[in-house]
């Protein structure tokens, strides 16, 4: 889930480059920019959440 | 967007030297908040650590930062995507040659940024105090000044791809605070909690900070040093005129201490009285975000922007101790990260006359927790494999400054015994 999380926040970023790069400056873009926001708090979530889970089992 | 730089009067010259000569206090107080909200038997090590960190980033920054930093209008490699170019890296030689050290706006972002990155590198040690070894706390500095400190300074400060859509960050709430921050976060992951943090059903216990007044007074002196960072970085890295300091500092003002008073306020009404460690990170707090926007709130947007930071870095270092199980004994995630990356944000939500647009504000953002995030975590991970970046238990349970150091901070204090007890 660690890998997941941060491979989603790779994704994310790439989402707000491609809607940056590709989208003229107009709602799209920044609904696209949004989403890959979305993506990326969704893979923050992961990653914190594996660390949580790693944890329980070490201790 | 960057005013190409290499055209300022003699006045701005002035006051930017000025601003810049009070940035090192920003520095200190921050070495003396993380070693006051620190262990008292890891004290040394935390100082020594901070100005060990200071002097690899300058260093490193001095060899190659710089080069791939640049400035405003520096030579730089461009690519094109999308029709349209994409300035992702500077070309400036290694160590700093080719600068005209005349009082130039380039000599003087260049003295700027040894502060900056200095204080960038300073951050992480909040995160990992009492168990972080130093070299390894020097390896990972040198990555951070080397790559991605110019990297993402260069984006965002320099003409490359975030300056050109419009971001705007004055003062280093994202550059400087939210890069240090994120770096926080990925070696507090990476070094796990302190021994004794946390019980084994996930519970967490208090370690009190070891000296709350070096902490209070480290706020003052941190104060002092904001308003240099963040009416020079506004003059020489966002083009505002030489008055604009003025601005600068008022709004600095107003945001530390809405944010002061505010984790002054939540703490009193959530626990019967004011927490003077929460009200010292909240200060921070106030100063981070303001730096973005030091010139482009009004000042009562300014102290907006500090309460809310306040009210975020309190809640949210009690959801990173309790829901998240991080051990994050100077408030380095909360204060920097967090409190940077609204700084951000509120630039773009409150700027005077809607100046700032708020889109190229959130690329910023996604940038920092969707690339720089990931390539930090990336190096901590290979750095923790080649050499571990913890301390061992044994050493933690010494404390660093007998570990590392082989002698205390406080060599005539009475240690008790439970301080050295197993947890």
């Amino acid at each position: 889930m660690r890998v997941a999380g941060f491979l989603l926040l790779l994704s994310g970023w790439v989402i707000v480059l491609a809607a940056v790069a590709l989208l003229h400056p107009a709602a799209p873009q920044a609904w696209f920019v949004a989403a890959g926001m979305a993506v990326e708090i969704l893979g923050l979530g992961a990653a914190a959440r594996s660390y949580v889970a790693g944890r329980g089992g070490s201790r | 967007m960057n005013p190409p730089v290499g055209t300022l009067s003699d006045t701005a010259a002035a006051v930017s030297m000025f601003s810049i000569l009070l940035a090192p206090l920003a520095l200190a107080g921050l070495a003396l908040v993380n070693t006051g909200l620190g262990r008292s038997r890891s004290a040394a090590h935390a100082m020594l650590a901070s100005l060990s960190v200071v002097g690899v980033a300058v260093l490193v920054y001095f060899v190659c930062g710089f080069s791939w930093q640049g400035y405003a209008g520096s030579p730089a490699h461009v690519f094109l995507a999308g029709g349209r170019p994409w300035n992702w890296i500077a070309a400036q030689p290694w160590f700093l040659r080719g600068i005209e050290w005349n009082g130039s706006a380039p000599s003087l972002i260049v003295l700027l940024q040894l502060f900056s990155v200095g204080l960038a590198a300073l951050i992480p040690l909040g995160a990992g105090a009492d168990r972080w070894r130093l070299a390894s706390a020097c390896v990972s500095t040198a990555l951070l000044a080397g790559v991605m400190y110019p990297l993402f300074a260069h984006w965002a400060w320099a003409g490359g791809w975030l300056a050109q859509l419009g971001y705007v960050d004055a003062g280093g709430s994202g550059s400087i605070q939210a890069v240090g921050g994120l770096s926080a976060l990925s070696i507090a992951w990476t070094l796990g909690p302190r021994r004794g943090k946390y019980t084994a059903e996930g519970m967490p216990a208090a370690i009190p900070a070891h000296n709350t007044v070096l902490v209070l007074f480290a706020c003052f002196l941190a104060w002092i040093g904001w308003m240099g960072l963040n009416g020079a970085g506004a003059i020489l890295l966002a083009g505002a005129p030489a008055g604009s300091i003025v601005l600068a500092a008022v709004n600095t003002s107003l945001a530390a201490t809405g944010a002061g008073l505010a984790a002054a306020a939540i703490t009193r009404f959530r626990f019967g009285r004011p927490d003077a460690s929460l009200c010292a990170n909240g200060w921070i707090g106030g100063l981070v975000a303001s730096s973005a926007g030091c010139v482009f709130l009004a000042p009562a947007a300014a102290a907006l922007t500090g309460l809310v930071a306040g009210a975020l870095v309190v809640f949210s270092v009690e959801w990173l101790d309790v829901y998240l199980e991080i051990d994050d004994p100077g408030g380095a995630i909360p204060v920097h990260a967090l409190g940077g990356l609204w700084g951000l944000l509120a630039t773009g939500l409150f700027s005077r006359g809607g100046r700032i647009p708020l889109l190229p504000q959130i690329v910023g953002i996604g940038t920092l927790l969707g690339f720089v995030l990931p390539a930090i975590h990336g190096y901590h991970w290979v750095l923790d494999r080649i050499y571990p970046q913890r301390v061992s238990a044994e050493g933690e349970r010494q404390g660093m400054d007998l570990h590392e150091l082989g002698a205390g901070a406080y060599p005539e204090f009475v240690i008790h015994r439970e301080d050295f007890g197993q947890r």
